[in-house]
């Protein structure tokens, strides 16, 4: 299946590569979660891949998060490599005891007898209008979580790439998809294959102030930039990639050039990410500072349905530029 | 007053229609039915007996800490179950694991080293009471959220399954467990995808200090786990042969590919729920009379009638474990503690360089 345009891919069909070829590779690999067999994958990321691979290794399951993605940790521990798939990230909060009390403690906890090779991938973010319990971005909850590697895909490279780095790590790797995403669309080099899933990257170079964003807002914030660029402002910007643990040395790089930081995160405000990463910047980088931290969040409210209300919620690309402004000063 | 309200006494309690196979006696000729395999059964429960009346003491004495839940009362769930299962299969087991550690055949040394949070403990001294581990004999743990191991369980034999092994996975868990949502999904899911899962589900009447009927619209819980269509009965958790042999006829049939059972083991724990327990909620009355059901008394006394034992053969086997078990506590007390320079040790694996 192709994408949008001769040539081109979907970062759905990037990811539905990543699955195919793991599952090729490596008979250990096998997805479950809802619908991601028959029906193709609530958001059809794996469409197709159930007749390709058998009802064994492409295992729909009932409504319960709780057991199987439990059942995804024993079968980790058992010696298989599952890829888990939540819906969405609000639903994963069914299994959270799960992530939380064994797959980020087990190995710990039992002195380092069990490793859990998961990979839990789930959507995460709004824009599609989806309202207060199929919206919000929680993976900087996640990120407070030690055991965890949490990781978001915000290109074509990385939803084609991380899952396979993802898998062959001996801990729990999360992987968060922005919803927005599955149907951008570009040329993706035909080896791409798997990256490193360590390190933050600049996607823009830039000089005078450091947009840091992941996943769903890196689009917003390139674009910032380009706004930006027309104001003799230069912006650079940092695309995380992985949440935990923190790439902070591509970030403080960054800032001591530019001296201004502006970070945006799709989270709310308080407690987020964006907090942890402003607090780093703070410890490791006060003095090349020349202007505080600047945070681009989402508004503290449940997201609402209409799409004015949602718009207004969510952090926007004049809102980026009007931060770095505010930076630069 | 309901009779609901009130577990009812122990004589009650005997196995609820047992499948004809488990109603069978235990004959002499078996190969686990001979007298020494009974005379083991018997040390079996009493080196647990021992090994948490030590566990009373240490704690009163400040040597061991955090949360202790003892099995005094039980012994014969855990050690009626493990002769059923090979060191092929697996366990995922309580807080309240002691005594599956221990009749798993994790020694005794690593177990108290594991209460003394030494690093020669089974879990390095990382876990404690709670959270007993053991990758030599496939124990999975020592899982402290009441049901949160029953998902595991249904993974590993999911793994077990995916792979055609012919393993058993023994998932441990009490009747709290039951009003818990995991353990609905689990059952649910253990019989959809049939896997070799043998969920034991020991009934000591409370879950905490709530008891039974103070939570559960339906307390037959066979009744509960039969209607996610796995063969589900309940069994006399007080008598050990009855365990073995209902946990044996459970696991040869999970083992053979007859999808999960499900064991509900009635039983009582003598104790309070923890340490920490005043035991304000039950009746002493109750518990003294199940005091006379005793699993070791009843197996010693039972035996004594058919001539398998011995005067002195219980005070023999007695003071072995007596010396097995000073000798656990001394090498846990001379145990190394974890540097703290280890403290975020296997937080994340090791990684290649």
């Amino acid at each position: 299946m192709t994408g949008s345009g001769p040539g081109k891919t979907t970062y759905r069909e990037a990811m539905r590569a990543a699955i195919r070829e793991a599952m090729l590779a490596d008979e250990r690999v096998f997805l479950m979660g809802e619908d991601v067999g028959r029906y193709g994958g609530c958001f059809a990321v794996s469409l197709g891949l159930l007749e390709e691979f058998g009802p064994e290794r492409i295992r729909d399951t009932p409504l319960s998060e709780s057991a199987f993605v439990g059942a995804g940790i024993g079968a980790a521990i058992g010696g298989m490599r599952p890829i888990v798939e939540i819906m969405t990230v609000n639903f994963s909060l069914l299994a959270l005891d799960q992530i939380m009390n064994n797959a980020a403690t087990l190995l710990h906890m039992s002195g380092g007898q069990f490793s859990v090779p998961l990979v839990i991938r789930m959507t995460t973010g709004a824009g599609r209008q989806v309202a207060a319990q199929h919206s919000h971005s929680l993976e900087g909850w996640y990120t407070h979580i030690p055991g965890l590697r949490i990781v978001a895909p915000a290109t074509l490279e990385d939803a084609r790439g991380m899952l396979w780095t993802a898998l062959a790590d001996p801990d729990p790797v999360l992987i968060f998809e922005h919803g927005s995403l599955y149907n951008m669309a570009g040329v993706l080099a035909p080896d791409a294959g798997a990256v490193d899933i360590d390190s933050a990257v600049i996607r823009r170079p830039g000089t005078d102030v450091t947009l840091i964003t992941y996943g769903g807002t890196l689009g917003k914030a390139l674009d910032a930039a380009e706004a930006l660029a027309g104001e003799q402002i230069q912006a650079e910007v940092i695309d995380l990639r992985t949440l935990r643990p923190l790439d902070d040395e591509t970030v403080m790089a960054s800032v001591r050039r530019t001296h201004r930081a502006v970070i945006v995160d799709e989270g709310w405000r308080s407690g987020s990410l964006a907090a942890e990463v402003s607090a780093r910047i703070m410890e490791q980088a006060f003095y090349d500072l020349d202007a505080p931290v600047e945070r681009v969040c989402s508004a503290e409210v449940p997201m609402p349905y209409p799409r004015h209300l949602e718009e207004a919620a969510l952090p926007q690309v004049p809102a980026i530029v009007e931060a770095a402004r505010q930076a630069v000063g | 007053m309901s009779p609901r309200r009130r577990p009812a006494a122990p004589a009650a309690r005997q196995a609820a229609s047992p499948p004809a196979a488990a109603r069978q006696p235990v004959m002499h000729n078996e190969p686990g039915g001979s007298a020494a395999h009974r005379t083991d059964l018997l040390r079996q429960m009493l080196l647990i007996r021992r090994f948490e009346e030590k566990c009373v003491e240490l704690y009163s004495a400040g040597e061991i800490h955090g949360f202790v839940h003892l099995y005094i009362g039980e012994e014969a769930v855990a050690v009626g179950v493990n002769q059923a299962l090979t060191p092929d299969d697996a366990i995922v087991s309580t807080y309240r694991e002691h005594g599956h550690a221990l009749a798993r055949g994790i020694p005794m040394t690593a177990v108290m080293a594991e209460m003394y949070g030494r690093t020669t403990g089974c879990s390095g001294g990382r876990g404690g009471s709670m959270h007993l581990f053991d990758a030599q004999t496939r124990f999975y743990g020592g899982n402290a959220i009441v049901g949160g191991g029953l998902p595991l369980a249904v993974g590993i034999a999911l793994t077990d399954r995916m792979r055609g092994r012919s393993r058993v996975t023994a998932c441990f868990f009490g009747d709290g467990a039951v009003a818990e949502g995991e353990f609905h999904e689990c059952l649910n899911l253990a019989t959809l995808w049939q896997l070799p899962v043998l969920f034991c589900c020991e009934n000591n009447l409370y879950a905490m200090g709530t008891a039974l009927a103070r939570a559960q619209a339906q307390t037959d819980l066979a009744v509960r786990a039969a209607s996610y269509g796995m063969p589900a009965w309940a069994v006399d958790g007080m008598d050990v042969l009855a365990v073995e042999q209902a946990a044996r006829h459970a696991a040869d049939a999970v083992r053979g590919g007859g999808g999960p059972h499900f064991l509900e083991l009635r039983t009582y724990r003598f104790r309070a729920h923890s340490m920490y327990d005043p035991d304000r909620y039950r009746d002493k009355a109750e518990v003294e009379e199940w005091k006379r059901r005793d699993p070791i008394d009843a197996l010693a006394a039972r035996m004594r009638e058919a001539g398998e034992l011995a005067g002195d053969t219980l005070a023999a086997i007695d003071a072995d474990l007596t010396g097995e078990l000073t000798d656990a506590i001394d090498k846990a007390r001379g145990g190394p503690l974890e540097p703290v320079s280890d403290l975020t040790r296997f937080v994340y694996s090791p990684r290649q360089p």
